[in-house]
């Protein structure tokens, strides 16, 4: 048994070599950003180090895939419409229906789950119409129905993510 | 000729407050701040606004709550977080908002969202995403929140993920008629 998630994109290294200015870079500015002028030389300032640094270092992790960017999350539904959505695809049909699904631009997460609802996507789309045919063409292709689940309730409190290293 | 929505219960998009201007740049802003000394003079540069005019939309997009969260973006499962389960409860309805937020509360919770039951194929009306380094990590997580937020008698199922086919950051069109494409906060 695994307990890792394979990944269909990409193989992932065991090993992280962060060094502690890295640490504090992943962990530290992922709310909050410094809405100043310079704001990389601000966390310059705060980590004892030099704007280039830290715009280096940056970059450095966007490339080894740490980083996904530096930016905004947006509130789900405040600036287009998406939701959640599940399939119960026959094992034998699984990789060409998760393929198809991640072929769209409008899928940006594709998840295989351990549930007789395996397959698990969500969707973004401009407008509710627009999420509409994608959810009905994808019905159309697989010859399978699609349960969606649009989110009725946000609890969460996007603070970021606490990393601890171990 | 009209065609007939028939998922009438999809959520509907609210843009209604975004002038062009903050369109334009929600639009560039999704690729990211650029890594620059002066990135939001850069992004300026490339709308036709000042750095002052940019740092305030911005701050107006935030207090708005349009934008939830503006900063480093981490990929979980690079950093070594291989392990994540969506877990699904069937709340009473009158107790989904207390449960959620007792749950959304905790660091290791990325996700604490209500979405509608699907009868008879779905009971489940709450879902939480848990993260951890493996798998015996996130079921502890899960047995730390059935603990404290008094989930004992809740039906729940632990989703784990075994393969992941995409991920990214979801990258909006929304203010044309083209369509969309990144990971992080989900539908």
């Amino acid at each position: 048994m695994t307990t890792d998630i394979q990944d269909s994109n990409r193989n992932s290294q065991d090993t992280y070599p962060l060094n502690g200015l890295e640490k504090h870079l992943l962990n530290d500015f992922q709310y909050e950003f410094p809405l100043v002028s310079r704001p990389y030389q601000q966390i310059a300032e705060k980590l004892g180090t030099s704007e280039q640094v830290i715009i280096d270092s940056l970059k450095q992790l966007q490339e080894q895939g740490f980083v996904s960017r530096v930016g905004a999350v947006f509130r789900t539904n405040s600036i287009g419409a998406s939701t959640l959505a599940a399939m119960s695809v026959p094992d034998n049909q699984l990789e060409s229906v998760a393929t198809m699904i991640s072929d769209y631009s409008e899928v940006n997460h594709n998840y295989q789950r351990e549930h007789h609802f395996n397959l698990w996507f969500v969707v973004t789309a401009s407008d509710e119409h627009a999420l509409n045919t994608i959810l009905d063409d994808i019905e159309q292709r697989s010859e399978l129905q699609v349960m969606y689940l649009p989110m009725l309730e946000d609890y969460h409190i996007d603070l970021g993510f606490d990393l601890t290293w171990t | 000729m009209k065609v007939r929505n028939r998922r009438p219960d999809l959520p509907v998009s609210s843009h209604v407050k975004l002038d062009k201007q903050d369109k334009a740049l929600i639009t560039l802003i999704q690729a990211g701040l650029p890594l620059s000394s002066t990135p939001y003079t850069d992004l300026g540069h490339d709308l036709g606004m000042t750095e002052r005019e940019v740092i305030e939309r911005l701050k107006h997009l935030m207090q708005d709550n349009i934008i939830k969260r503006f900063g480093v973006v981490v990929r979980h499962h690079e950093l070594g977080y291989r392990s994540n389960a969506m877990t699904v409860w069937n709340v009473p309805d009158e107790q989904v908002s207390e449960l959620g937020h007792c749950i959304g509360q905790f660091d290791f919770v990325t996700l604490s969202y209500r979405r509608p039951r699907r009868l008879p194929d779905w009971p489940y009306n709450l879902f939480t995403m848990i993260h951890g380094q493996n798998r015996g990590h996130v079921l502890k997580n899960i047995q730390f929140l059935i603990e404290r937020c008094n989930l004992d008698r809740v039906e729940h199922q632990v989703l784990f993920s075994t393969r992941r086919f995409k991920q990214r950051g979801a990258i909006y069109h929304p203010f044309n008629k083209g369509l969309s494409d990144d990971p992080q906060t989900a539908g």
